[in-house]
């Protein structure tokens, strides 16, 4: 059976639950991507959610916000895995280190290497708040409560996030000339450690 | 009538706020997002995921026909 066989009929299927929790895993597996930076500690880290998730679901309200519910239970699971283990390095890259299989189109795939060394270099919270508001398609509201801090907060944020993310890149279009300019720039703009 | 303008001000805000967050649609840094993102997105649901979800639910199911016999009795 094919794996897109396996999603209709799921899809098809009257159990909502797992049907609505079905919907929302290519999007909360790209966050897990993005907090991981590995597809394999990502979908690991989903596979607990979902377990989680499933546990917990008489909690859950059918017909509110399953999306923002299921990326609150990861990202929670996320941080408190860390908090137990520890920090891991993460490697160089960072955020979506691995493959990208699908190059859009519009964009070299050069240049969204480079895009991903820069989200790479911000600090945790500016990197998942950039995500869940710029990609992920979430309001302020929403993510504030995702990450269980003030809209205030969460504005911010992304604010931050945005400034650092054109200063690397306006830093790193100008690096095609020299290295040594990208190093310095990098050094100089990374405030995480 | 202040306090109703206190609210309408920060009502603008908020929405200007929105709209100028540089992430819109003909963002560099919003489409950049979005195509990492959606790369990761448009790789859909891994084998394993789909077992576990069938796995956890045909648990429930089991566990709700074995729920129903015994009320039945």
């Amino acid at each position: 059976m094919t794996e897109m066989t396996r999603v209709e009929k799921i899809a098809a299927e009257p159990t909502s639950f797992k049907r609505e929790m079905l919907s929302t895993l290519p999007s909360l597996r790209a966050f897990a991507v993005s907090l991981t930076g590995k597809h394999d500690k990502a979908d690991d880290l989903v596979q607990d959610t979902v377990m989680k998730a499933w546990a917990k679901q008489t909690s859950f309200e059918m017909g509110t916000n399953i999306k923002a519910w299921l990326f609150t239970i990861l990202r929670n699971e996320f941080y408190s895995q860390m908090r137990k283990r520890g920090r891991e390095v993460q490697d160089s890259d960072g955020a979506f280190t691995e493959r990208l299989s699908v190059h859009p189109p519009q964009y070299g795939s050069m240049d969204l290497q480079d895009f991903k060394k820069a989200l790479a270099q911000l600090p945790d919270d500016q990197r998942e708040a950039v995500i869940l508001i710029g990609a992920s398609g979430f309001s302020y509201e929403e993510a504030a409560e995702i990450c269980d801090c003030a809209v205030g907060t969460m504005k911010s944020r992304v604010s931050r996030a945005r400034t650092r993310l054109q200063d690397i890149l306006k830093v790193s279009g100008e690096a095609d000339y020299g290295p040594d300019a990208v190093a310095t720039q990098v050094t100089t703009h990374n405030h995480s450690f | 009538m202040i306090k109703e303008d206190i609210v309408s001000q920060q009502r603008t805000r908020v929405q200007a706020g929105r709209a100028d967050d540089g992430l819109g649609p003909n963002t560099d840094i919003g489409s950049r997002l979005r195509a990492l993102y959606g790369s990761v997105q448009d790789e859909g649901v891994p084998e394993q995921l789909l077992d576990l979800l069938e796995k956890l639910d045909s648990a429930e199911q089991a566990q709700k026909s074995k729920d129903a016999t015994r009320g039945g009795e």
